[in-house]
């Protein structure tokens, strides 16, 4: 998919906020996401990543502020529409049925079919296969077998089965909800390197973390969220990895836990 | 998969990969059930070809019914109101011609649609509800045998009623459909050659494949080749595996799965019409126990109880076993009795060995 090149930014949320009631998710807080960057959204549990993302994929609207893709203002009304203006949402379970195949899952709900018998209008097996192989060759995942059930694999290999189907399927904003939340350091160094490859497809990517750890070493773009209000966006080129860390809630605290526990800094 | 620090992806053997498959342990039991029957009563006439027709012809209403209801145990949903069903539709089927003088094919008629709305109500009940379909479908149960026993008093005065398999044979739709058997010419011209037992007229024993063999096999080719091989079928295992992943990729999970609850029932209203044609009656409490017969076929056929894998011919080697079983019990010096221990040991060790299958599916991270 080209991308047309005039706007500058793919994905924009102007002074966003988004209320539940009494709660207050979300106040005021501004994205701006380039072409190709990968954009990491940093924040501990409750900063408010999670309604961020369901306001980006589609499933809620803002309250107050303007949602724009392409620089032009949209309201979505299902995670549909998004999907279809390219805005697709990799969520943390992954939306992959463990007792299919490899190859069932990579085309589930998107079944290429041909005729067969000049009547019976099958699904066309043998394309199945030979596309989810090249497409996942294609973000460096190396499949032996399209067969394999999917609950046999791995967690990390689950997640850029995940990332590469979205790709495949024309997705040109990719947001990735913890993908290395549950993953080990090996795994973990797996899902980084596709996201860092999917980037270099000319992919925008918005990176859902409380890892700075992980999102330092693919990270473009840092904004930091903190109890449902940004505190910031940062080139990587601004800041460094312990300036991170210490911005997010938790890095003050980590700091003083440390110095109780008379751990020298 | 993965990239390529850490492929490890063990070559399987052949005799793996067939074990794998969930109609292996049927298959296996199939093959088992066959010996033991060839040695304890290969003499008594079993394997003739009128002893093959009686366990096939067992194995073959039980089989319709098995097919619909592993599609629907794949999707991830049970339908306990078939046996109530067939009684229903049976009902409903004969009624009207013997005591109205309406057509027989308009009252099948009226049946099939009654028993794809019963499906359509049943599937939306679990769908819109959320609750397990276990319950819905055994609250449908006790309503459908209620509803069957008290209307066939009202309307009939009887619980039981005779005659329509003739008014059925003189009807030209249902005794196509239905009535008698295929091939008689077939096997007429191998009795007259002696290939075949005949009577002394002339006439074979068998005079030649009942219906519902045919049925079972169209019905169990066109579900498999469904299951396996179509778009709708890849949604019946997501439907079943993870519900909510293949609504996320935009699988119509409810469609699915009323869909399956209507075909679920239609299964039941063609046991019905191929019963009371062949029986020649009709009766208010058919079908008892048929839920859970067709439930275990299904398991021992390799579905899961809890959805998302199985297999139609594992299910159609379900109701082979079955159908050979309770037959064949009849043949050996055994009292018929030990039928149900069998069918329940059976039941057993097929459920142990799907549960190992899913651990190892599910489980191996």
């Amino acid at each position: 998919m080209a991308p047309d090149p005039s706007p500058p930014y793919v994905l924009e949320l102007d002074n966003v906020s988004k209320f539940f009631g009494t709660v207050i998710a979300l106040r005021d807080v501004t994205l701006r996401l380039k072409r190709g960057e990968v954009h990491c959204l940093l924040g501990d549990n409750g900063a408010g990543k999670s309604t961020l993302i369901k306001i980006l994929a589609g499933v809620h609207p803002p309250s107050l502020g303007t949602y724009r893709v392409d620089a032009e203002p949209v309201v979505f009304d299902s995670p549909r529409e998004a999907l279809d203006r390219g805005i697709a949402t990799v969520y943390q379970d992954l939306a992959l049925v463990p007792l299919m195949s490899v190859y069932r899952n990579f085309f589930l709900g998107r079944e290429p079919t041909r005729t067969s018998w000049g009547i019976f209008r099958v699904f066309d097996r043998r394309l199945a296969v030979k596309v989810a192989i090249e497409g996942l060759a294609d973000m460096g995942i190396l499949v032996r077998d399209a067969e394999q059930v999917v609950g046999t694999m791995s967690g990390g290999e689950r997640q850029c089965l995940a990332i590469a189907r979205a790709i495949h399927f024309g997705a040109r904003v990719l947001i990735l909800d913890e993908p290395t939340a549950a993953l080990g350091v090996k795994q973990s160094a797996n899902v980084l390197r596709i996201i860092a490859r999917a980037r270099d497809k000319g992919i925008s990517i918005i990176f859902i973390t409380h890892n700075v750890h992980h999102a330092y070493p693919v990270g473009d773009t840092f904004t930091l969220l903190d109890r449902g209000r940004s505190m910031g966006t940062f080139q990587k080129s601004e800041i460094s990895r312990n300036e991170v860390l210490n911005m997010m809630a938790g890095g003050q605290e980590m700091a003083d836990l440390m110095s109780e526990l008379g751990v020298r800094l | 998969m993965s990239g390529s620090s850490d492929d490890r992806v063990r070559k399987v053997s052949l005799w793996h990969r067939i074990m794998a498959r969930p109609e292996a342990a049927s298959i296996a039991g199939t093959a088992l059930v066959f010996a033991i029957f060839w040695v304890t009563a290969g003499d008594s006439g079993m394997f003739a070809l009128d002893g093959v027709m009686n366990w096939s012809v067992v194995s073959g209403y039980l089989g319709i019914l098995a097919v619909g209801a592993c599609l629907l145990m794949i999707a991830g949903e049970f339908d306990l109101s078939i046996g109530s069903m067939i009684g229903f539709t049976g009902m409903v089927a004969a009624i009207p011609p013997l005591h109205f003088g309406w057509p027989v094919w308009l009252s099948m008629g009226i049946s099939l649609a009654a028993a794809l709305g019963l499906g359509f109500v049943n599937g939306q009940l679990v769908v819109r509800t959320g609750l397990p379909s276990f319950i819905v479908t055994l609250a449908f149960l006790f309503v459908l045998r209620g509803l069957t026993l008290a209307f066939s008093i009202i309307v009939a005065d009887r619980t039981i009623v005779s005659g329509i398999g003739d008014l059925a044979e003189q009807d030209p739709v249902a005794s196509f459909l239905f009535s008698g058997t295929f091939g008689d010419g077939g096997f007429g011209w191998m009795a007259q050659h002696g290939w075949i037992r005949a009577l002394d007229d002339g006439t074979p024993l068998v005079r030649g494949i009942p219906k519902v063999l045919l049925w079972w096999a169209v019905l169990a080719a066109a579900c498999s080749f469904q299951l396996t091989r179509t778009r709708f079928g890849n949604w019946i295992f997501a439907v079943g595996g993870d519900a909510s992943a293949a609504k996320n990729v935009g699988v119509p999970v409810k469609r699915v799965k009323v869909s399956l609850f209507m075909f679920t029932a239609l299964c039941a209203w063609l046991f019905a019409m191929l019963q009371i044609c062949d029986v020649g009656s009709a009766a208010a409490d058919r079908g008892l126990q048929k839920e859970f017969e067709a439930v275990i076929a299904a398991v021992i056929g390799g579905s899961l109880l809890t959805g998302g894998y199985g297999s139609v011919i594992g299910a159609c080697f379900g109701a082979l076993i079955f159908g050979v079983v309770q037959i064949g019990i009849t043949y050996t010096n055994l009292n018929a009795d030990w039928f149900r221990v069998f069918l329940g040991l059976m039941l057993l060790s097929a459920v142990l060995f799907n549960n190992q299958v899913r651990r190892r599916v599910t489980q191996t991270r």
